[in-house]
């Protein structure tokens, strides 16, 4: 599975440590943690715990508020104890520092203490660069994880294959994908619901799962009534369609959920390239391009061809060039449940 | 040189200006309404095809309105036209999609006040075919009851673009589409272009000044404009068509960035000589408002300028398509794009005279949609579609 964050190009100033995805979070004497994402912050500083727990379970936790730090506190905690038990100290909030913080922790990176992981949390801004500086120039010997916002479709769909690996459950990539698409606008959302579906379902989890909790969400309804009428099911699709106005969906998603899948089958209608070549021209996750290819099923050109006429169509109708955008959509679920045929 | 002497290929339009400026500064000299004179009025018009110079010619007359020279085009307040900081100048842009009701208001307001400097205050709408009729109906109220010294000066592509009731108020000159040889003329004296490619710059531009001036002089820009026509030439099935939406995409993307790049530094630059500053000094802080107000309404044309290159590309397959036609229908002379003379050639013996036609209809249609607010790619995939496999429309 490809990195998805840690892109060295990111940071400016010169760099000496080593610079790691928020999968490769592991224990150092010092573990820089910087980026926007919190919940992956927070899976980052959960791997390391565990594996310095793994390592040995007398490990010794203890978390420090960066923003109401006194002079002292760090040398305390870090100071050996008499039996020599592993330490962790966790310190939030450092880019809202104290200046004791900035002044306790420059001078702690000159002789690190070998038995404590030092973990700090920077989500962004100026306040602390000091300490950012003198870390990433090497002092301390320390290392940084980047987590970076979780952007592309892809990037989800791994991260949220990672949650159902990492809490030892199997689940379809269907219902991954309608997750995906069901908290497309929130990495967090996404992985609370992860853990959500997780603890509310037993044994494996399918699309039947995914639909039953966040069938509500619009995202995922829109894709639900596209999956629908681009298998040639008419009456369902049409059905999936009111059912999904009636729980409150805009049409504009509706029309976007068709035209994205269309699109895809589309370039690969004509194109016999891997999976893996198509996925990098197109711009799409390797598995949009396996459900496009069996998606086909029933299609010719032309009809394919009419259908993407039709969306666009609604596109415009919905969007202002009629009034009556309920009838411009159930004129394209129509066309498009049809094969494109008219 | 004066600010007429700037503009090209509209000599009538010019000397209207031209004459109605000099009756406006002699009756504020004499005392009576401007409007008395015949040839000055409080309310304009200027319609034209894009690239026809509009508001080029709206913002000389305004210099000259403003200038106690009649636009000499050279001193303060000629320059802060061009810098478009004169502080009896109030002018809307070219940045959005549509002009909103709230900003119309806020320039009938500002119209209301006699100038503070000049002879005159003047407004400027560049765009005045992008306003909803409720906000025409605002704007209307203003041209009803105009204070004496306050001018108007509306541009749009064409008179019908406006409501009937706003076209009554308003004195209307229309601008002529510029030859390809005054174009290409134009290439070769302002921006030392050599006859060759100045020929084919204007004759590929279709007479855009503007667009004729970027093909001679930036290879970026002519390659840009190549490839979109390979691309619809080349396209056989759906696959290719849906393939060639998403280039032309993102063609038209690095087109519009690039052009709204070249806009912003020459803006930059412009507001730094009328303030006397050169790049690199250190703004001083009164002037930092001015400075910041530009860099806000750069940012909000960026994201109408991808509608503006998306347009561009459309112009550029419609003539395309054009070619085809002409040479369906046996007039094999004034192609646009004779250098593709043998793919077009192809491209004409291998479908039917209707189905270019269709194709020419798919991409007019296109036109107008992008216009509003429909997702663009979707549009050029539609558009393609229909003109690959006509039956599909
Ligand atoms: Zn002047």
């Amino acid at each position: 599975m490809a990195t998805t964050s840690g892109r060295a190009s990111k940071v400016k100033t010169s760099v000496a440590i080593p610079q790691l995805g928020w999968r490769e979070a592991r224990p150092a004497t010092v573990v820089l943690v910087t980026g926007p994402e919190e919940f992956l912050a927070e899976r980052a500083t959960t791997a390391v715990r565990q594996q310095l727990r793994d390592a040995d379970p007398a490990l010794e936790v203890s978390d420090v508020d960066a923003t109401s730090y006194a002079a002292g506190q760090l040398l305390t905690l870090a100071s050996p104890s008499l039996f020599g038990e592993p330490r962790l100290i966790r310190v939030s909030a450092v880019e809202k520092c104290t200046d004791d913080f900035i002044e306790d922790v420059v001078s702690y990176l000159e002789y690190p203490d070998a038995d404590t992981t030092l973990v700090l949390r920077h989500s962004g801004g100026v306040r602390g660069k000091k300490i950012l500086d003198t870390i990433r120039a090497g002092a301390g010997g320390g290392i940084e994880i980047i987590v970076d916002e979780l952007k592309s479709d892809n990037d989800k769909f791994e991260f949220a294959l990672a949650e159902f690996d990492a809490g030892g459950r199997r689940i379809t990539p269907g219902a991954v994908r309608g997750l995906v698409a069901a908290f497309s606008s929130s990495g967090s959302e996404l992985a609370a619901a992860c853990q959500q579906l997780m603890s509310d379902t037993s044994g494996d989890i399918d699309e039947r799962d995914v639909d039953t909790y966040y069938g509500g969400r619009s995202e995922a309804t829109a894709f639900r009534v596209a999956d629908i009428a681009i298998a040639g099911r008419p009456g369902d699709a049409l059905v999936a369609l009111r059912n999904a106005l009636e729980s409150g969906s805009d049409p504009v998603p509706v029309v976007a959920a068709f035209a994205s899948k269309l699109r895809v089958m589309a370039r690969v209608m004509g194109d016999r390239r891997s999976s893996a070549e198509l996925a990098g021209a197109i711009g799409a996750a390797p598995w949009q391009i396996d459900r496009a290819r069996r998606d086909l099923n029933g299609w010719s050109e032309g009809g394919l061809a009419t259908a993407i006429v039709a969306v666009a169509d609604a596109d415009a109708n919905v969007k202002g060039a009629t009034r009556d955008s309920i009838f411009a959509l159930e004129r394209m679920v129509s066309v498009v449940a049809n094969y494109g045929l008219r | 040189m004066n600010v007429w002497q700037q503009l090209v290929g509209q000599p009538d339009a010019i000397a209207t200006f031209e004459a109605a400026a000099r009756a406006a500064h002699a009756v504020t000299a004499g005392g009576e309404s401007a409007d008395a004179s015949g040839v000055m009025t409080h309310a304009w018009l200027i319609t034209g095809p894009p690239g026809s110079g509009r508001s080029n010619l709206a913002y000389a007359f305004a210099a000259a309105l403003l200038c106690a020279n009649g636009g000499c085009g050279e001193c303060a307040d000629c320059r802060n036209v061009v810098a478009r900081t004169h502080p009896d100048l109030s002018y809307l842009a070219t940045e959005r999609v549509i002009i909103s009701i709230d900003e119309v208001r806020e320039f009938v307001v500002a119209s209301q006040y006699s100038p503070s400097s000049s002879d005159y205050r003047v407004v400027v709408i560049e765009d005045a075919d992008r306003m909803a009729e409720r906000t025409s109906n605002v704007l209307l109220k203003a041209l009803e009851e105009p204070p004496a010294r306050t001018v108007w000066i509306l541009c749009a592509p064409s008179e019908a673009d406006l409501i009937p009731t706003i076209r009554s108020r308003v004195r209307s000159v229309r601008l002529t589409v510029p030859s390809v040889e005054l174009v290409s003329q134009l290439l070769r004296d302002r921006d030392g272009v050599d006859a060759v490619t100045a020929e084919r710059s204007a004759r590929l531009a279709q007479n855009h000044i503007g667009m004729a001036r970027r093909l001679a002089t930036n290879a970026e820009a002519s390659a840009r404009r190549e490839e979109t026509v390979q691309l619809v030439l080349g396209m056989t099935g759906l696959t290719d068509a849906v393939t060639a939406a998403a280039r032309l995409h993102a063609i038209a993307t690095d087109d519009a960035k690039a052009v709204t790049d070249e806009q912003d530094a020459d803006e930059l630059e412009q507001t730094r000589l009328a303030m006397g500053i050169t790049e690199g000094d250190v703004i001083p802080p009164t002037l930092r408002s001015q400075f910041r107000t530009l860099e806000e309404q750069q940012k909000r044309r960026a994201t109408r300028s991808l509608r503006d290159g998306l347009d561009r590309i459309l112009v550029d397959l419609m003539s395309v398509y054009r070619d085809v036609l002409r040479l369906q229908l046996g007039v094999a002379e004034d192609l646009t794009n004779l250098e593709f003379e043998t793919q077009l050639r192809h491209r004409a013996g291998s479908v039917t005279a209707a189905e270019t036609l269709a194709a020419l209809d798919a991409v007019a249609h296109a036109r107008k949609r992008i216009a509003s607010n429909v997702a663009p790619l979707l549009t050029l995939e539609a558009m393609l579609i229909s003109s690959v496999l006509p039956e599909a429309a």
